[in-house]
């Protein structure tokens, strides 16, 4: 791994200082991601700001119809909030599927949105949720937030400081995990409240997280497990590696979106 | 270079470190704490694991300077003198280790579970150790000690 | 024999838990010596190459670097040599390349070793790499058995022809056409044994020093047998003499046949050192070990069984090949030979037994014994067979076994082992009763009521352990003797010193060994320790593999603790003025038989330091030294039933459930023989259900960490049933056979069997392992049409 300043600024203007303050900084959450791919060098970042010491990033709010994540918030604390199980319990099921626990002790939601890893489950959960990434400056639907293979609506200096979660009528999440990484294969929320119907997928495709424009309406007309049983996913732009190929992984999508549907109850 | 200080099995410990020192290196090769192993550079098997302000993380994908001002327990601080901790009794009781490379993260993870959940069920142990791997015990005996161990804590370390 | 307390048969706790737990623990890696630098080595990136320069000239010039090093200079030290000379059918040896430690003008696989950079910190040795830059040309790989017979294949080495390392045979092959020729059923099946890449969870790691004053080298290494590294570096490679050469194997976290081998960087970091005149240090990092570790298995094989009408074994044929990778490591030869082809008599009485292995160079990291080592390959290959055959001949799968199984002991085999003692009617009865073998097809139905579908699956399998008898292997190629040393030091105060040539790296020799010498002896439990895994202590050994440790290794302390109580008993006699003859010994006494008269060990053992009042002509002291070299090998038998349930919508393979009965011959300690257990039966299990390396066509290798590997997981596994029925070697004292890689042979076969059981009223009779759920969802897919 290659060495870099480390800052550990105490405010948000102290934070957005440094991030701007050299050309090759970047934001530093739970690291679990971006220290594993430092340590392969695929990331070298000259300074790294860390966003531990800012306050007030790590709350939970029911705001009545929503839920808010702070940036900072941890897949474990979100797991375990009485709020998050009580008014959207599949997003608490699906922070309580992330990696391992040693994992979802440190990784945050803040850092799991903002890599959008095409294997990452927040994604799906923020797409299908329809939720909305509040940032240092504004404010920006999931749907034109997550932006293919590792991109975001992000710009350089931008820092997520909450996900807004508005709580569904019903939701469920469901996960086949590769063997080895324990990242989605295929991960997909189902998800119905205001917003309609919604069906996102993670894992999948190599553009990352999707909608599932098909099921959507099948579901919006019936929302039953047989109803959505019947769509065929294409394998067209699907990932395909070792673990699953693109037919597979296609058909996984369908099973999940079955299981899904039958876990909203 | 950064200064660290942090409290370490009770002990306040300053170091100075670079930026890219990661807290299981600190432990190992500034501390002499060489318990706490390294077994993979991809955040997945868990040898490293240890306690940063009470919860269970894997020191390897944790900077040292991030864990300045924490308090950090490691597989060295858990016995009290002689006595060892409930739950190291227990794996030594149900024969949860043999080459023992993996013992110091399996049991700081499953002191961890047993704050949370103090009589887990098979599947619950099982369920948490996904990020400890184990090649010599095929995980049977290590569960016993951990639903022992988490027992014998009493709800609590 | 006492059997309990701290006794033979007692689940003693072990004693090095202790340090492990409180981690105290003395690994290789934690180790640092004064003035130590860190070396950092440079492997190719490419699967096969020729290289030309090595330009260093920036990395020398980088902050911290004390030296680099490549093949050149190198040139002149020897090979890394293999252990095992093969020979073909036709009598001629094997191909046998030389192996480099750094690669001179070619390399051969990624991962492969092309310089070291020895610097003053670990960052910075591996920034400097970074700035090798190397002349390569590179050539066209062969990464698999398939691509290296092809017509035409580029060649790894060209002294080695088609890539073919030797093409062996062993058993009758005119019987075993007499046999096929007058049944009345053949059977047969195509199989692949999966590689495997071994996965311990200690990396590698190893620390060299020179001291100039004394011309003395030590390396501190990860190795199950530190003093086969001694021989071969020392004599083989480095040319130093045995007492210039100190090889300490400390605390070692696990091993599995990885760190059997003599590694290049063995000696690639013990001449460095010498040349610097400073201690070095490297650590492999994991993503390296996945490409520089040993794998394992590796093999495509095609098999014909022969039956009569009524499902009685004629005969059997055998033809493998094996992927030996891009450089013979040490035992690389001998597994997919002599582990290997003389395991097919299995159980079973087949008279004609006849098997082929045809060995081949690759592009890809050398192969060598992996758990179980050869004999995982022949028993899933068999039983995969048996299985197939029972199905074939409507037979029943417990029914066609039991019809073939070997009673009368000694039983001589077609290939070449003669079987001591089993009774494989016991360990089936055993597990067929364990496992509510009778009670599953009620579950079966439950199962379908969920929509699972279920299955169950059995092996019954023997091995060859407690390698080995140092004349046969001999007369079959091994270059070195596998006897095993043990010394037993009574101290003047009666506590006792233990030394044995083989390691512990999990095992708890420190326990059983001291068990034994405790139990024989009448001392207490705790003023017996137990030393190994250094050669600077300990006469001399082979190390532990093969299951060898007990067996061979126990029985050698078991002898050497008959020497010193007969030499006891001289000096008991000699204090009770009696004759040695009369003397007894028992329970830590010395009686003149008949009488009261006695004296304890403990004084016996202060005469023999103090020798004021002694027998004339003997000498003082109480230590003696066995070698003991093992008459046959062992036969640990057994069954493992295993019972899965598909998810047929998705092709998840759920184990619910894996039942083992097994004959390890005699059991020193049961907890601990049970945990050898599990962990062997987790080994299979991953070969069966989750292990798969695999490499792409350029040799780029595809499964190069965790991410891709898929190690068993706590949650990939049940708990096991674990059931003994004993039967005891005859020609080792103790009556041990050998318990540490049970599980992965045994249990692979099982595993498939059941999944294909849960298959089959869906129309798929075969499976690969790994049993994935993407291949399992593909043969449904493929049998549905
Ligand atoms: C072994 C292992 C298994 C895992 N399994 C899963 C899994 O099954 N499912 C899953 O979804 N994830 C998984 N992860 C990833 C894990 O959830 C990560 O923690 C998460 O993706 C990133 O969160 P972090 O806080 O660690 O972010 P960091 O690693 O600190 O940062 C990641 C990226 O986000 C940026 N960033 C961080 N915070 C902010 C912010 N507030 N605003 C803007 N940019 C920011 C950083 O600059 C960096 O580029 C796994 C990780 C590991 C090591
Ligand atoms: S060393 Fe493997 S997870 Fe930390
Ligand atoms: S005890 Fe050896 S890896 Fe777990």
């Amino acid at each position: 791994m290659q060495d870099f300043n480390y800052h550990a600024p105490k405010s948000m203007d102290e934070a957005l200082a440094a991030l701007r303050g050299a050309e090759g900084a970047k934001l530093i959450a739970g690291g679990h991601s971006l220290l594993p791919v430092m340590k392969l060098n695929l990331a070298m970042p000259t300074d790294l700001v860390s966003l531990a010491g800012v306050p007030g990033l790590a709350e939970i709010a029911d705001d009545g119809d929503s839920v808010t994540v702070g940036a900072m918030c941890t897949h474990a604390q979100v797991a375990a909030s009485g709020v998050v199980q009580g008014r959207i319990p599949a997003l608490a099921a699906m922070a309580e599927g992330i990696g391992d626990a040693q994992v979802r002790n440190a990784g945050t939601i803040g850092g799991s949105v903002a890599h959008n890893d095409p294997a990452a489950d927040y994604p799906a959960a923020c797409v299908a949720l329809a939720a909305t990434i509040v940032t240092d400056r504004r404010e920006i639907a999931a749907d034109d937030f997550f932006q293919g293979l590792f991109a975001t609506a992000l710009a350089e200096d931008e820092v997520i400081t909450a996900v807004r979660f508005p709580a569904p009528d019903r939701a469920a999440y469901a996960k086949f995990a590769n063997p080895a990484s324990k990242y989605a294969v295929a991960g997909v929320m189902v998800a119905a409240g205001a917003d309609g119907v919604r069906v996102a997928v993670t894992g999948a495709s190599g553009d990352g997280v999707f909608r599932v424009a098909e099921m959507e309406a099948v579901l919006a007309g019936s929302f039953s497990a047989e109803a959505v049983a019947g769509i065929a996913v294409s394998s067209d732009g699907m990932l395909s590696d070792g673990a699953a190929g693109a037919e597979y992984r296609a058909h996984l999508v369908a099973v999940m979106a079955k299981r899904a549907v039958e876990a909203c109850g | 270079m950064p200064t660290v200080t942090m409290t370490v099995n009770g002990t306040q410990r300053t170091g100075t470190v670079e930026g890219r020192t990661l807290l299981a290196e600190f432990l190992r090769e500034h501390l002499g704490l060489t318990g706490t192993h390294v077994g993979c550079d991809t955040s997945q098997c868990g040898a490293c694991v240890v306690h940063v302000d009470g919860s269970s993380v894997k020191s390897c994908t944790c900077l040292a300077v991030q864990a300045d001002g924490a308090e950090i327990t490691t597989i060295e601080g858990l016995a009290n003198g002689a006595d060892l901790h409930p739950m190291q009794e227990a794996f030594r009781d149900h024969h949860g280790l043999q080459c023992g490379f993996c013992t110091p993260g399996m049991v700081m993870s499953a002191i961890d579970l047993a704050n949370r959940s103090p009589d887990p069920s098979e599947h619950e142990v099982r369920e948490w150790l996904e990020g400890n791997l184990c090649r010599c015990t095929g995980y049977h005996n290590i569960v016993k000690a951990v639903q022992a161990g988490a027992r014998a804590m009493g709800g609590g370390s | 024999m006492s059997g309990n307390g701290t006794g033979i048969g007692a689940s003693v706790k072990r004693k090095e838990d202790a340090r492990f737990l409180t981690g105290r623990g003395r690994y290789t890696d934690d180790i640092n010596l004064p003035g130590q630098l860190y070396g950092y080595i440079l492997r190719s990136g490419m699967a096969h190459a020729k290289i030309g320069t090595v330009h260093t000239e920036a990395a020398k010039a980088a902050p911290g670097v004390h030296a680099v090093f490549t093949g050149k200079d190198m040139e002149g030290v020897g090979g890394i040599p293999t252990g095992w000379l093969i020979h073909s059918k036709d009598g001629s040896p094997m191909v046998e390349p030389p192996h480099p430690a750094l690669a001179t003008d070619k390399v051969r696989y990624v991962g492969d070793c092309v310089a070291i950079v020895v610097a003053e910190t670990k960052e910075q040795a591996r920034a400097a790499a970074h700035l090798i830059d190397v002349e390569r040309e590179e050539l066209p790989a062969v990464a698999s058995i398939e691509a290296a017979e092809a017509e035409g294949a580029p060649l790894v080495f060209d002294e080695a022809p088609g890539n073919v390392c030797y093409d062996w045979e062993v058993g009758d092959r005119a019987a075993t056409d007499a046999a096929f020729a007058d049944a009345a059923h053949v059977v047969s099946i195509d199989v692949v044994n999966n590689r495997l890449i071994p996965n311990a969870i200690e990396p590698r790691a190893a620390i060299a020093n020179y001291d100039p004053a004394t011309g003395d080298y030590t390396l501190y290494t990860t190795s199950q047998n530190p003093h086969l590294v001694r021989l071969l570096l020392g004599a083989f490679v480095l040319g130093l003499p045995e007492h210039k050469l100190r090889i300490v194997a400390p605390d070692v976290g696990g091993g599995f046949g990885s760190k059997i081998p003599h590694y290049a960087e063995e000696a690639i970091l013990t001449w460095t050192a010498g040349k610097l005149g400073r201690p070095v240090k490297w650590t492999c990092e994991r993503i390296d070990a996945f490409k520089s570790d040993t794998h394992g298995r590796d093999h495509i094989s095609t098999a014909k069984l022969a039956l009569d009408a009524d499902g009685k074994f004629l005969g059997l044929h055998v033809s493998t090949r094996a992927n030996l990778g891009a450089y013979l490591s040490t035992f690389a030869t001998c597994v997919p030979t002599y582990l290997y082809g003389i395991l097919f008599a299995g159980p079973y009485t087949t008279p004609a037994v006849y098997c082929e292995v045809k060995s081949f160079f690759t592009n890809t990291v050398p192969v060598d014994a992996l758990r179980g080592a050869g004999r995982p390959e022949a028993t899933y290959l068999l039983e995969r067979l048996v299985d197939k055959a029972a199905v074939e001949l409507g037979m029943d799968r417990v029914e066609i076994r039991r019809k073939n199984f070997i009673r009368e002991f000694p039983y001589q085999t077609p290939v070449a082992l003669q079987y001591d003692q089993g009774d494989y009617d016991a360990t089936l009865d055993l597990a067929l009763k364990a496992a509510d073998w009778d009670g599953f097809e009620g579950r079966r139905a439950e199962a379908a009521a969920r929509g699972k579908r279920r299955g169950i699956g059995i092996s019954t399998f023997i091995e060859a352990c407690g390698i080995a008898p140092s004349a046969v292997v001999g007369s079959l190629g091994a270059r070195a003797g596998l006897y095993e040393s043990g010394s037993v030091r009574v101290h003047p105060t009666g506590s006792v010193s233990v030394f044995t040539g083989t390691h512990s790296h999990g095992q708890g020799h420190e326990t059983t060994f001291a068990q034994i010498v405790s139990d024989m002896l009448g001392v207490d439990f705790d003023a017996v320790d137990v030393v190994h895994g250094d050669s600077a202590k300990i006469p001399f050994g082979m190390g532990t593999y093969g299951s060898r440790s007990l067996a061979v290794g126990g029985t050698a302390i078991y002898l050497a603790v008959e020497k010193v109580i007969e030499k006891g008993k001289k000096i008991a006699a000699h204090l009770l003025e009696a004759s040695a003859e009369d003397i007894e010994f028992k329970d830590g006494s010395f009686t003149v038989a008949g009488t009261d008269r006695s004296k304890s060990l403990g004084e016996v053992a202060l005469t023999a330091y103090v020798p004021h009042n002694y027998p004339a002509g003997l000498e003082p002291g109480l230590e003696e030294t066995a070698f003991y070299d093992p008459l046959n090998f062992t036969f640990p038998a057994g069954t493992h039933i295993a019972e899965v349930e598909v998810d047929p919508e998705t092709g998840e393979v759920e184990l619910v459930a894996v039942t083992g009965a097994d004959d390890v011959g005699r059991i020193i300690n049961p907890m601990i023989v049970d945990g050898q257990l599990h962990g062997g039966l987790a080994h299979g299990i991953g070969q069966a259900l989750l292990e798969e390396c695999r490499y792409q066509e350029d040799g780029q290798l595809e499964t190069g960490s965790y991410l891709e590997y898929t190690m068993p997981r706590a949650a990939d596994l049940p708990s096991f049933n674990i059931n003994h029925n004993t039967t005891l070697c005859t020609h080792n004292p103790l009556g041990a056979k050998g318990v540490g890689e049970v599980g992965s042979i045994g249990v692979p076969p099982a595993v498939i069997n059941a999944v294909i059981d849960a298959l089959r009223p869906l129309g798929v009779n075969d499976i690969s392992m790994p049993a994935t759920s993407q291949r399992v969802w593909q043969a449904i897919q493929q049998a549905q049409g």
